[in-house]
Parts: structure tokens; sequence; C-alpha cells
């Protein structure tokens, strides 16, 4: 370490010197990280030499880079932990727990000398003792014959580059190319005044092929590459950056508005291609705040072994979607909650390992991480195999703790009890761990995201596990949408939300009516309408004879937007509207159009509510207008009209018809002597109305029409011989004969139709138990 | 001594109003805009300005005047507030002007309540009087607060 001058001189050099110390700052809390990750990765795949030199090259630097900088509790610690490290690549030591419960407890103890020195300059008086102790015991008690301090190996330590690529010597010993004496002896030469380089003196020694000596140069140059392809940049530069695009951009509509009155064709094209890098120029600069959300996840690992092996419980995490991109300040907002959210799930959530195999479970734990972009939001959800919550005592603990009257929580559904777990100052742990359990937490998570403009879901099975849900707006992110037109404005629909589009030529081609409410036939589904001119009041372009479907996907729903047009499919950059606008819940943001005008993003599941194609009260209301259907008569109505047998024409109120299916015959099966069929995990008796009503001339079909028909939940396939129309009008009913499964005639289509009584049907085929309570 | 400061005017019909000049990001002319469907009425909708997505509110729908004369384009006073800019669709833009505070009075009581909300005081001018907008209430919307 001749180089090394110390701290205060070199500060006082020049004004550089400041940059150079928060360059190592930056530089030593990044390694440390890595250091904590490969550590990890380590434990777990023993033999891997890469992070093993990953690990080692991490302490390496801050070893080095310390010792320049004249900081020397740093080098101390690093230099115990860097032999320990040593040994281990010898193979003289293996990783154990212990070794590794050690080295991370000295990672953490570099973290606080580097936040003391970027607190005050100085590396301060912080303890470490006990971390050098702990090492020394680890390099003691492992071998026999203990030797004195292990004195740095010379190859390791004369590098002053931050930035320290691997030594040839150390890629040579790795590659086994040549044994680790002889690097040592010629290092050792190199130190005693030898002025030729390494691989120079391993070659005249013999000790090494020179072509070995050119491939680990290779290495070595390889390695300087990856190491100068990222530089660091001050976000508040970006920021800039892209508001002086976003400058560009309008000057660049400017100047292609002049082009329409030119005639220069070098001009023109000239325009054209400033207006292209614009574009591209604007989208670079977007991306370049977009992280991997895996930036935050990576710390993860860590805290769920420190916290597992302090509360001797095994955790294993596993992440999917690390790469899901959010912006910057979104990805430093969610840091702190996902922290406290991991923590509860490792204290809270997971078992000890006996009381997991005594019910069956494997004795690790698991905890898995997911991130993916849905519906324009940013979905985290942290799930856990562990006990779940304990909803009688958050319900006990919210009453004795007067958030909520007993009376009031009697009443409470499980999902309203799962929230309480939010309130302030409310922990179920039975003993309060100095990791959580102090009744903080949950509640700082939820204000924390909600303060985002997120929203957290916390669903829990009793014994299985629990599922938090965060979604997160994308403010600021890049996502992929459709562009539509309706009513002359263009909106922006996010593509995750998309299934297909449909175009109908014609007039009113293929859109029905039910009551009001226009369906469109989608492969034999009703999709239901939702008119983007009517529910968001635009003014009506006309029909051009086309109809423009998107079909979208809203929850577990589908439903069809009908829009004037369908322009075209852009990456657009989401921006959030001002809490003026926050009462309009169809509009998820604006984006600002490569033309500089402003459109507004759809909201797709606030679109669907507002159109109440969502509505959990769906099955309910349909049910109930089921009744209501039975009771009046001669009420305007939309009927399905289909055909059994060779004549007999019939027709249902088309509200109890729930869907229209085809089956092949094939899928029948049998239970109880009736024909069954499985249809969304149920099992669907089906009924031959031809049969069931005695109609003869029924055709045995390959493919079977039937009409789904639903009530609380469960389902009956009515099968019928062909579906006819489906029409809305004033049907009279008439009792001309008392038939008990027929309701009376009535004229539709000017024609006389039987009107079938379901659950009179039903009743008969001993299947009333699907009417359920409305019987 | 006379404290004075500078307000940043404009006309809204028939008034003649100003708001704090430092409240004032800056003042443009008519722009393209954006109609936000299903959005409360004193939202004229979203412009552009340079990137950034801004709230237009029409300062005569808010202030309950009539209706501006078709063809009449409105301008922009955007004026700075925490969570982002918010302009405020005037008729006209005046100078800036210099008032002395001791010609501030408070609104007269005979002001209807709902109106008197939006003008925080009167400067008393040598031909004319000039109203002090309420900034804070000429960006709120109604309903918007309940979320």
């Amino acid at each position: 370490m001749d180089d090394s001058r110390p701290a205060d001189e070199l500060a006082n050099s020049m004004d550089g010197m400041d940059e150079v110390i928060k360059e190592f700052l930056v530089e030593s809390n990044e390694g440390l990280d890595r250091f904590d990750r490969d550590l990890l990765a380590l434990e777990k795949d023993r033999s891997s030499r890469e992070l093993l030199d990953s690990v080692f090259r991490a302490i390496h630097t801050i070893k080095g880079t310390g010792g320049v900088l004249g900081y020397e509790k740093l080098v101390a610690i690093s230099h115990v932990g860097e032999s320990v490290l040593s040994r281990m690549r010898d193979g003289s030591l293996l990783l154990s727990p212990e070794i590794a419960t050690a080295l991370l407890s000295m990672a953490d103890a570099l973290r606080r000398i580097v936040d003391e020195i970027a607190a005050s300059g100085t590396e301060g008086d912080t303890e470490c003792a006990g971390v050098s102790e702990k090492l020394n015991a680890v390099l003691n008690g492992s071998k026999p014959q203990p030797k004195p301090e292990p004195k740095p190996n010379p190859v390791q330590t004369s590098s002053l580059d931050p930035e320290v690529p691997p030594r040839l010597g150390d890629i040579l010993v790795t590659a086994q190319l040549c044994k680790p004496d002889l690097v040592e002896t010629a290092a050792e030469r190199q130190q005693e005044g030898d002025q030729r380089l390494l691989g120079e003196i391993l070659v005249a020694t013999g000790a090494v092929h020179p072509e070995a000596v050119a491939e680990g140069l290779k290495v070595q140059s390889d390695h300087r590459d990856v190491v100068s392809n990222t530089i660091r940049v001050d976000v508040a530069l970006l920021d800039k950056v892209m508001n002086l695009v976003g400058e560009l951009v309008l000057a660049r509509n400017q100047v292609l508005q002049f082009t329409a009155n030119q005639e220069d064709s070098g001009f023109l094209s000239t325009a054209q291609r400033l207006n292209l890098i614009t574009t591209e120029l604007q989208e670079g600069v977007m991306k370049t705040r977009m992280q991997p959300i895996g930036n935050v996840w990576n710390k993860l690992p860590r805290i769920v072994r420190d916290m597992s092996v302090g509360c001797g419980k095994r955790v294993e995490v596993e992440m999917e979607g690390a790469d899901t991109e959010l912006d910057k300040t979104i990805i430093e907002a969610i840091k702190d909650p996902l922290t406290h959210i991991i923590r509860n799930a490792v204290d809270h959530g997971i078992e000890m390992p006996e009381v997991r195999a005594a019910v069956g479970k494997a004795r690790e734990g698991h905890l898995v991480l997911r991130a993916f972009h849905e519906g324009g939001q940013v979905n985290i959800e942290i799930s856990d195999d562990g006990a779940g919550i304990a909803t009688e005592k958050l319900k006990a603990k919210a009453v004795a703790k007067g958030f909520v009257t007993a009376e009031h929580a009697e009443r409470m559904s499980e999902r309203e009890l799962l929230n309480l777990a939010f309130a302030p100052g409310l922990s179920t742990a039975e003993q309060v761990s100095n990791i959580s359990g102090r009744g903080v937490g949950m509640d700082v998570v939820k204000t924390n995201i909600e303060k985002i403009g997120g929203t957290v879901d916390l669903q829990s099975t009793r014994g299985k596990g629990t599922l938090l849900k965060i979604k997160i707006p994308l403010t600021l992110a890049i996502i992929p949408a459709l562009i539509v037109t309706s009513g002359g404005e263009r909106f922006a629909i996010p593509q995750v939300s998309l299934i297909e589009l449909v175009r109908c030529d014609g007039e009113q081609a293929g859109i029905e009516n039910i009551h009001g409410a226009p369906v469109y036939r989608l492969r034999g589904n009703l999709l239901p309408l939702v008119d983007a001119n009517r529910e968001l009041q635009l003014p009506s372009q006309g029909s051009s004879g086309s109809v423009n479907i998107v079909v979208l996907q809203a929850g577990d729903r589908q439903f069809g937007l009908v829009v004037d047009e369908i322009n075209d499919t852009e990456e657009i950059v989401v921006k959030p509207l001002s809490k003026q606008l926050k009462s309009v819940a169809c509009f998820a943001g604006a984006t600002i159009m490569g033309d500089g005008h402003v459109a507004l993003i759809l909201d797709v599941l606030g679109l669907a509510q507002m159109a109440r194609v969502l509505c959990e009260l769906r099955e309910q209301a349909l049910s109930e207008r089921a009744t209501a259907a039975g009771e009046t008569t001669a009420r305007r109505e939309s009927w399905l009209l289909f055909r059994i047998g060779k004549g007999g024409r019939m027709a249902i109120p088309l509200s109890l018809v729930s869907r229209l299916e085809e089956f092949p015959a094939t899928k029948i099966e049998r239970y109880a002597g009736r024909e069954v069929i499985q249809y969304r995990d149920q099992i669907m008796p089906l009924v031959r109305l031809a049969e069931a009503l005695g109609y003869a001339g029924a055709a045995e079909s390959e493919l079977l029409q039937v009409v789904v028909y639903s009530a609380s939940g469960r389902s009956v396939g009515l099968v019928v011989d062909e579906i006819l129309d489906i029409t809305d009008e004033a049907a009279e009913v008439q009792q001309i004969q008392q038939v008990k499964t027929i309701k009376g005639a009535a004229v539709i289509q000017q024609r006389v139709t039987d009107l079938l009584d379901v659950p009179a049907l039903l009743a008969a085929q001993n299947l009333s138990g699907v009417e359920g309570a409305q019987a | 001594m006379n404290r004075r400061r500078q307000l940043c005017t404009f006309f809204l019909q028939d008034l003649y109003f100003g708001v704090e000049v430092e409240k004032v990001q800056e003042v443009i002319r008519y722009q393209e805009m954006t109609r936000i469907p299903l959005a409360p009425e004193v939202i004229a909708g979203l412009i552009n300005l340079r990137g950034q997505i801004v709230t237009a509110i029409d300062l005569r729908r808010q202030l309950e005047l009539t209706a501006r004369p078709a063809g009449q384009l409105p301008m922009n006073v955007v004026v700075r507030r925490d969570d982002g800019p918010i302009s405020l669709l005037v008729d006209e833009i005046g100078d800036v002007v210099e008032v002395e505070e001791e010609s501030f009075e408070n609104p007269p009581d005979t002001l209807e309540p709902r109106r008197r909300d939006f003008i925080r005081g009167v400067y008393k001018l040598k031909d004319k009087l000039l109203l002090l907008l309420e900034t804070e209430k000429a960006v709120s919307v109604a309903g918007a607060h309940a979320a």
C-alpha cells in the first residue's frame, strides 16, 4: 500500500476529491449489496467458483480503495473478511452457515462505516471489534494448526483501480492453467522490483504456456469492457433532459406544420428525419428512468435469511417477473413497504419447521414475489404458504383496543376483518419480536402505497397462507396502448386489457339487443357491448355502416367497447391526471400523442364498472329478474327463440340465459343416470328438451346446442336442436292448454311460440335444487 | 411605508381580476384542448404545456358567469400549485399591475356568498376595481376531494 495517502491530504489537494469519495461510497454500497446477494447464492451452490470470486472481489475492492483513501478501520475489517474468503478460495475452508453469518455481519459493519463516512466524512467510532473477532474465530476455529494472521496475498493487493477486473494471476489459477504458488512467486518477484509484467515472468519461468497468458488477458479485457458499459447519471439531469425533449417535440411539431406549405424536397426529407429522430430520442429518454423491480427485490433474500436464521425458520424465496419495469420514483417509494411486508410474512406468516412438518407442509416455507403489468398498473403479489391470518384474533384485538365495537366486529365480513390488519397499532403476533409485531408496519405499508396512488389488498386462508396484492399506477411508465377514436376524440386503451378487435360490416351486423343491452355473439358466446359514445356522453358520429368492437378484459369479465374508429397501437407515456379529475373513474391518466395532442387513457376496469359490466350483484339481479319475468305477462322483453324436435318452436326470456354453448356429443358423461357435462369446473346436468317435453324427431347430432341456465351459482344445460333468434318484443302470454312445463303460448315474430317454464321443467326433472333459495 | 404587491391581471366578462404574480407560472395564448368526457363542467380540458399535461379550468364556468361567446378563444393563466400547474381560462390578459395594500378592502357583504368565496378582496384603482382572485378556491372542483 505504498500509494495510500491520508484522506485529509487528498481532500485538501483538490475539490475533485469529493467526487472520488462519493464515487467510492456509491461503489462500496453496490459492492456490499452484490456481496450479500452472491454470498447467499453461494450458500446454495457452494461449488460455484464464480460466485466465490465475485464475493471476494467485492470485499477486495472495498479494501483496496478504502486503503487508498486512508480508511483504516474499513481496511482492517475487510482484510479479515478477505482472509476468510481466500481460505475458502484455496479450499481449506468450506462455507458453513456460521461463516456466512459472520461474513454477512462483516458486510453490515462495513456498511455502517460507509454510512458514517457519507454522513460525517470520517469513519467515526463505530464499534466493529466483535465482527473481526467473529471472523478470526472462524479462521482459527476451522483449521487445526492456525497460521498466525495469514498474510495478504501479494497478488491480490496491488490494484488501485476502483473497478478491479480480475487479476491475470487469478484468472490463470481459476482456469487451472497455472498453480497458485507459481503465481505467488512471480508476484513476489514483481514486488521485489522485477519490472516485467506478471504474464511475462510466468512465461519466462516456464510456469505457464504463452497461449494461456494470452487467453487470460482476453478474459481480463472482456471484463474491463463490461465494467465500462454503464455510467452513473444524476436523476435530476435525466429529468432535465426529458423536459428538453418535450420542448423539442413541440418544436418538431411546428416544423412539421410548416412542411405542409413547402415543396422543397430537401427540406421535406430533413423534416421527416427530424420527426423520426425526435420520436426515438423521446422514447429513449423516457426509458432511462425505468428500472426493473428486481433492483429492490435483490435486497430481500438477505433480509429473509437474516430473519429466518434469527427465528430458526427455513424460508425459500422465489421471484417472478423481476424484470418488470417501474419508474424510478415508484421503485424508491415501494422499497420500505416491501421490506415491511416481507418481514411480516417471515415473522408471522411462516411457521417453525416442526409446526410445518406437523401439519404436513414442507419444513421449508415458501415466499413468492410476483410482479407484472396489468390493466395499466403494476401488480406486485407477495404470497407465503404460512399459517394465514387469524381473523378471530384480529377481531378480539381490535375490540380490545377499541377500534371497533364488539357488536360491529360480529357483523364484519371476513374481508373487512382481514383489513383490520392495516389498522395502526394492531398485531396478532403473540410475542413481540425484535423484527415485527410491535403494531407498526402494516399501517405504514398501506399509507405508503396509497401515497403513490396504489392499493393494497390482503387475502388469507387459515393454515394455507397469505396473499398480499399491491397495485400501483404506472405513473410515468411507458405502456403499449391501442389508440381509438370516438366522438371525435382519441383515447388510449392499455394493451394489457385488450383481447381482440372485431369489425362487423353492414347495418348493425351481428349486434343483438337483450332488453336494451346490446350484445354481440362472439363465437357463440354473448359479449355485452358498451358504446363508448354513449358511456362517455360524446357526440355520436352517425353510423358509418360498420361497427368496430374492441374486446376488453375487465377482471374476470369480457366486454366489447364499440368505438368509431380503431387507429393504431403506440407506446404511450402514462401521465397522471390532476386531483381535480379524481372523480372521473373511467380514465387512468393521459398521454401526449406524437403530434403533441393530449389523449386520455381509458381505465378499462373503471369503464366496465361504470357501464355495469362488472357487478358483483349480477347473478343476484339475474335471478331476481327471472322471478319478475315469471309474474308479468305482456311486458316487452328479449326472448331467445329455439327449435326442439321437428317443429317445436319455443322461447324463454333471454334474461334467464347465462350463455349459449356448443358441446361435442363426445363430452357428455353420465352421473346417476343423468347426462352431465363438465362446464367451468362444475358438473352441469343436461336436459334434452325434446325428450323431456315429448317432442319427436330430435336429431342425434355431433354438436349439442346448449342453453345454459344459471341460478344461485349452479347451471343446467338445456339441449335444444337449433337456436333460432333473439328477439325483443312484448309477448302476451295466453293459456291455451294446461301443460305443466309450458307457461303458455305467445305470438313472437308473427308465429305462435311456446313459452317454456324453466323452473317448472327443472322441478319435473328433479333438478330444482338448482333453483336454490329461489323456489 | 406603503406595502406594494404585483398582480397579474386579466378580464372575465366585465370583471377585472388579479392574481399574485408569484403564483403565476406563465401566461400563454389559446392552446388546443382535449375535452374530458364526464368531467365536472368547470374543467375545460387538458392542454399540453411543453410535455406536461395541465388541467384547464374555465373561470367563467367556475364563477358562474355567462358562457364565452362562440369564436372567442380563451387565454391561459397557468398558476403554480404544489401538485403541478393548473391553467385558468380567462377572456383576455391585462398588464402586471402594482397595487398598494392601502387600497385593499374586503369584498362587500352584499356579495352573494358563493361568489364571495372566489374573491379575496378588492383593490380600488383610480378608474376601476381590481378583484383579487382566491386561487385556492378557483382551482378546486366540487366533489374532486371526496376520493
